[in-house]
């Protein structure tokens, strides 16, 4: 066994652990930290592969931003995530049954697993040469190249979940004052002070 | 320049998407919510004009982004069905959004945007731009059935929406994933071809079974349906007006695609799995239905057993039956349309009403509604000779040529049971208990919506306005 091998069992053994914990943790924080390491592992396992540039994406927008600002949530909202379980025991028989069955199937599945002949050439049709680019130089080419259309659809999807956001939360409050930038530009000296003239020695 | 001839087949949903942006970027810096009529008759407007350019678009198959979008009859005639109902609809949800303090300029764009999803997905010739459609119009009819968002009902409805959604996306995903993972490729001309070659294997199946599960769940087929009568109910009128019409003929159509373009060497296996979706939803349908009095829940069970009957077509898998398909989603399109235009306007006092009992009588207060119901509602049971009929006979004509009589006979049989809760609400209108009448006015619009509805489903039986020659191209070009 390499030293490829080990390290490949130790981020994916720790990706499922961490990941189980993060639906079995009691305190939501200690979820999403767990979910920091589920993606710390996930990262490990794309250096391995050769997808360093994937990897630092995952690193640095996943746990940097998403998971922090994740954290941030979970601190702010109100939610009482113990009530939020209290039905876990009713349902969990019917959970784990569906789950073995699915598991079975999927075992099934593993032991009979064939890939079509030509599936390898057709996955490594689409891959630019690795010797000749640099993997940011190819993910560069597939995304905004060959793959634009679902590029630019996938922009769509966001446009319309930040004005879903908008639409189901923005509320306009009436008693509460606003700045109006064109008043203030518009606002003339004349009718904003008064120059007085105060003698030396008296007041107003 | 390769890019310019792939935008130039992508046009229509070029258009609608820069128009999408810029409406939100106009109503945003021109008034909000004080230009939403604007907003909301410029995108009816749009969505016609595209109508009329995907029609007059010249016949044949063009494929843009190697692969990934595919502009054919088939899907020009989806586009054209779903553009004319979102437009439709769009102008039937003014008033009721007015009325109820709902109208915002972000409606109409948000329905823009379903509608755009809804062009991808009957386009899409790739497992990954069959996804961005499908999420694209997802993700806004979560949104908008929970427009309503002081009231619980409707945020409940889109909460439920939206965890289901996911879920069926997720198993969506593990099938397409499954699917690729066998044959190497998502481009659906690819799958086949590596079918062809190397044969259906294990992978491939389990694939397949989880893609159907998923989009099984889009089209509210059984036994993935249980979101549909609360969705249905706990969303605005309007926004259950539109998810009875355009994204059913979107996930329809994109079943279709899928199954003809990518699996067509395993036309065996999946014909068994939509023929008991069929058989289950008719069913379910029209038995589930009987005991319903709130008529936005007895729709959403009329909507799945109608799904059935589609699928029925679709199960027959020959070029007839997509052919039946086509013609039967336009019908019910119409139908629910003129259908939905009348339940917008129950109302008593201005409180909405939703239940069938207080329809009694009905006839006396208001005869030429009375009437045009009572036809819709005839036509939606399937009773020849209004146009509804039709639909049915050309699906179980399908399933007949496709030796499948048991199929077929399932079919007559649940339409039998489901007439029951159609002629019911036929029944309270003329010979009910008298009630305290409905006194919703009609507005202009919804008056035309009524009765153009009633009207092509009793003069449509002379020619079908043609529909069947523009279903029988758009069901060769599939088949090809």
């Amino acid at each position: 066994m390499g030293l490829t091998a080990i390290a490949f069992y130790l981020f994916a053994f720790t990706a499922i652990a961490s990941g189980l914990l993060v639906v079995l943790a009691r305190n939501p924080v200690h979820s999403v930290l767990w979910l920091i390491l589920t993606f710390f592992s996930a990262a490990g396992l794309f250096v391995l592969m050769g997808a360093e540039y994937v990897a630092m994406l995952l690193a640095i927008v996943y746990v940097g931003a998403v998971a922090v600002l994740f954290l941030f949530v979970v601190m702010m909202l109100d939610v009482d995530f113990s009530e939020l379980r209290s039905g876990l025991s009713k349902y969990l028989p019917l959970g784990l049954l569906i789950g073995a069955v699915l598991l079975m199937e999927l075992g099934l599945l593993l032991g009979h697993w064939t890939f079509a002949e030509d599936a390898q050439a057709l996955r490594a049709a689409v891959t630019p040469d690795m010797a000749e680019t640099h993997n940011t130089v190819a993910l560069g080419k597939l995304i905004y190249t060959d793959y634009i259309y679902m590029f630019q659809a996938s922009g769509m999807i966001l446009l319309v979940a930040m004005i879903g956001a908008i639409v189901l939360t923005l509320r306009h409050r009436k008693d509460v004052k606003r700045q109006v930038i064109a008043d203030q530009i518009l606002r003339d000296p004349k009718d904003a002070m008064e120059l007085k003239d105060v003698k030396s020695g008296q007041g107003l | 320049m390769m890019i310019g001839t792939d935008l130039n087949t992508v046009l229509p949903e070029l258009i609608l998407a820069i128009y999408a942006m810029a409406a939100l970027m106009f109503a945003v810096y021109f008034g909000k919510d004080k230009r939403a009529n604007t907003v909301f008759w410029v995108t009816a407007i749009v969505m016609v004009v595209l109508a009329v350019i995907t029609a007059i678009a010249p016949a044949g198959a063009r494929t843009a982004f190697n692969g990934a979008f595919i502009d054919d009859g088939f899907a020009r005639y989806a586009k054209v069905l779903m553009l004319l109902a979102s437009a439709s609809i769009i102008l039937l949800s003014k008033e009721y959004l007015q009325k109820n303090d709902l109208l915002k300029f972000e409606y109409p764009i948000l329905i823009a945007l379903a509608t755009l999803g809804m062009m991808m997905m009957v386009s899409a010739g790739d497992l990954m731009s069959l996804y961005m459609g499908l999420e694209l119009q997802s993700l806004a009819l979560y949104v908008v059935a929970a427009f309503r968002r002081d009231s619980l009902r409707s945020t409940e409805a889109g909460l439920k929406y939206f965890v289901l959604g996911a879920l069926s996306s997720g198993i969506l995903l593990y099938g397409a994933s499954l699917i690729y993972g066998f044959s190497g490729t998502t481009v659906f001309t690819d799958i086949a071809s590596t079918i062809t070659g190397d044969g259906l294997g294990l992978g491939m199946i389990f694939g397949l079974v989880f893609l159907c599960a998923g989009l099984a769940f889009k089209v509210s087929a059984v036994p993935f349906h249980m979101w549909t009568p609360d969705v249905y109910e706990g969303s605005p009128t309007p926004v259950t007006a539109f998810f009875a019409t355009a994204p059913k003929v979107a996930a329809a159509c994109l079943f279709a695609r899928v199954l003809h373009d990518a699996f067509p060497e395993a036309q065996a296996d999946w014909t068994q799995i939509i023929a008991l979706l069929s058989v289950l939803s008719m069913f379910l349908g029209a038995i589930a239905a009987i005991g319903q009095t709130n008529i936005k829940r007895l729709m959403a069970y009329s909507s799945i057993a109608h799904m059935g009957f589609a699928l029925m077509g679709l199960a027959a898998g020959t070029e007839s039956g997509v052919q039946a398909l086509l013609i039967y989603m336009a019908i019910y399109v119409v139908m629910n349309i003129g259908t939905f235009a009348f339940i917008l306007n129950m109302e008593r006092d201005g409180h909405a009403i939703t239940d069938i009992t207080s329809l009694g009588q009905y006839s006396r207060v208001e005869p030429a509604r009375a009437a045009a119901l009572a036809i819709l509602m005839f036509s939606l049971a399937g009773i020849p000779p209004l146009v509804g009929f039709f639909g049915k006979f050309y699906v179980l004509k399908a399933a007949i040529d496709a030796d499948m009589a048991w199929l077929a006979i399932a079919g007559v049989l649940a339409s039998v049971i489901g007439a029951f809760y159609y002629l019911r609400i036929i029944y309270y209108m003329y010979f009910g208990d008298e009630v305290d009448p409905l006194t919703g006015k009609m507005p202009a619009l919804h008056y035309i919506a009524l009765m153009g509805a009633a009207a092509v489903m009793l003069f449509g039986v002379i020619n079908m306005f043609g529909i069947e020659g523009y279903a029988a191209i758009a069901a060769e070009a599939l088949l090809k």
